[in-house]
């Protein structure tokens, strides 16, 4: 759990969050200080225990297969911030 | 004054016919008019929607509808700013939202519309629910009505402030790490998180979704069974929602509490808490060892840990749950040269600090090489965490235990450094990862500033009938729910 590593640059840029130099240099100060802090779990003996995913794991959690309505198309779109022809619109993918 | 009225109290009017839901909500209107302008609690409300609700709500008393049928007929509810209301703003307290219109209802709105409710507004948070004073909340902070320069927590403070000013008598909150009982407590109301999958989710902005959960601001335990019998109960719509029935929670109340045990927890007694909090709930064990329970100390030996579990699981979900927000389907846009750049453009002016913070955290936790050292290891110290729960209820009915370690603090005070934010979650923090219910209630007050001190109980998975039989006997024995801030 090393934290000297942390590259705050790379890690924005695989949570497509784009940060200014100031934002970059502010969260990693704090993130000194927060993982720093998580490095207290280290301590604990961990041996044999499973990990939990859900408190009450329900599992093959299933519906019966019949169709239903379903959100209106207009109102899906609604909130779009572009859109055209009934579709969301997007900067061009492939050229 | 109408909207002083506690729900049980007014449905009580209302059955009789002594008042109109159409008076009782301009009631709650007119207060929301005279005081959010200097406390913020709401962050949207629409009159003329709310007043024809509330008349409906009259036309339906008028022929003949009972409470019997519809146990919250004509009386206003508000609900915290990250729960759909279709056709009306959701913005989560964030600005990547823009000007989002819900297309539909959560299931605990529409659970709150069959049961003849009057859906007044919306309440302010924390940015998507993270933090504990609505310092997050992009639209500005709320203020605690017992003294506007403190924080009233968070993230559901605008709930708790709405209940807490008299400008509704209920509210709904979600809870994710303290969200709803924290607040609750600097506030002074009665703050309720049910067990995981008691109440659907669906239709809840998820932020950390193994341990969200949708729960009730109230002014009595009574009204904290009434309205969580309302939202409860299995929905299709979630697949973590739990198939099991949902009790009468307010025919459990009246019990007494002699042969219940209560489980003192050792380690929330410890350095760190407030000398003034520390009495307080000294003082209310007393009271419930003179009501008849029988209080015995218990060990959650991992509480120390749970803060830091937190913090790596909450925003490991976070940073999984948040990548929808990407300025295609809804929200705002930043425009970019390609799809990806709009993606961080639109994050990078969306998303305020603090959000910031929980994703890159917990996007490092998930990524590789850290995986194992970070998420797993957590999620066994989680096991450990519900584990030491499980086996303090081999023996007690209910745990009790301070629910902050301070009365409401400062605005400003702590909103520089996150860890010490982070900190205050440390008694409300473990019950989410275990999954299980807890309350907050009034247990005092401060000397100077007269600030509100809250009493939590935790319990068993799905023991929200006893966790409300024993607030409710110690409410009945002690008058600090009754208190309201002067100004208000």
């Amino acid at each position: 759990m090393a934290t000297g590593d942390f590259d705050v640059h790379y890690v924005a840029h695989l949570a497509r969050l784009k940060l200014c130099p100031e934002e970059e240099r502010q969260i990693s100060d704090q993130m000194g200080d927060i993982l720093g802090y998580i490095e207290k779990l280290k301590e604990v003996d961990v041996s044999g225990v499973e990990p939990t995913a859900h408190p009450f794991p329900l599992v093959n959690v299933t519906r019966p297969d019949v169709s239903r309505p379903s959100l209106p198309h207009e109102d899906a779109l609604r909130n779009a911030p572009q859109k055209a022809g009934g579709l969301f619109t997007v900067p061009k993918i492939v050229e | 004054m109408l909207n002083q009225l506690s729900i049980s109290e007014l449905t009580a009017k209302l059955a009789k016919r002594e008042v109109s839901a159409r008076e009782a909500t301009q009631a709650c209107l007119n207060q929301i008019q005279a005081h959010d302008g200097e406390l913020h609690a709401f962050l949207s409300h629409d009159v003329s929607d709310a007043l024809a609700q509330a008349e409906a709500a009259d036309q339906a008393l008028a022929a003949g509808t009972r409470h019997e049928q519809q146990p919250l007929l004509g009386v206003p509810i508000a609900i915290k700013d990250v729960i759909a209301v279709k056709g009306q703003p959701l913005t989560c307290g964030s600005r990547i939202l823009g000007n989002f219109n819900s297309p539909y209802d959560a299931t605990v709105t529409t659970k709150l519309r069959a049961a003849g409710a009057v859906l007044v507004g919306r309440c302010n948070t924390d940015e998507f629910a993270m933090g504990s004073s609505t310092e997050n909340s992009a639209f500005g902070r709320s203020c605690n009505p017992w003294d506007t320069t403190r924080v009233p927590g968070g993230s559901s403070g605008g709930s708790a402030v709405a209940v807490a000013a008299q400008m509704i008598p209920g509210a709904l909150g979600s809870d994710t790490g303290g969200s709803i009982r924290q607040p609750a407590a600097f506030c002074g109301c009665v703050g309720l998180k049910p067990t995981y999958g008691r109440v659907s989710r669906f239709g809840l902005v998820a932020y950390a979704s193994s341990l969200d959960q949708i729960g009730t601001f109230t002014r009595s335990t009574r009204d904290a069974a009434v309205l969580l019998h309302a939202i409860a109960g299995h929905d299709a719509q979630d697949s973590t929602s739990v198939p099991q029935g949902v009790p009468d929670y307010a025919a459990a109340l009246d019990g007494d509490l002699k042969g219940l045990k209560i489980g003192l927890a050792k380690e929330y007694l410890l350095g760190g808490l407030d000398a003034e909090v520390k009495r307080a709930v000294e003082t209310a064990v007393q009271q419930l060892t003179r009501l008849g329970a029988e209080v015995v100390e218990v060990s959650l030996p991992h509480t120390e840990y749970a803060v830091a579990t937190y913090y790596i699981i909450a925003t490991a979900e976070a940073s999984a749950n948040l990548a929808r927000f990407d300025g295609i389907r809804y929200g705002a846009r930043v425009s970019g040269a390609d799809p990806i750049e709009l993606y961080a453009n639109t994050r990078g002016v969306g998303f305020g600090p603090e959000v910031k913070r929980r994703i890159i955290l917990g996007t490092y936790v998930l990524s590789s090489g850290y995986y194992d050292a970070y998420y797993l290891r957590g999620q066994k110290v989680r096991t450990l965490i519900r584990q030491d729960f499980l086996k303090a209820f081999q023996t007690v009915d209910a745990i009790v235990t301070p629910t902050t370690p301070s009365v409401a603090f400062k605005a400003g005070e702590k909103s520089g450094d996150p860890l010490q934010m982070y900190l205050q979650d440390i008694y409300t923090i473990s019950c989410n990862l275990a999954g299980i219910p807890g309350i907050s209630i009034p247990c005092g007050f401060s000397a100077n500033p007269k600030l509100p001190i809250g009493l939590q109980f935790l319990g068993k998975p799905f023991g929200e009938a006893t966790l409300l039989q024993v607030a409710h006997a110690y409410e009945q024995a002690t008058p600090w729910h009754r208190e309201r801030p002067a100004q208000v």
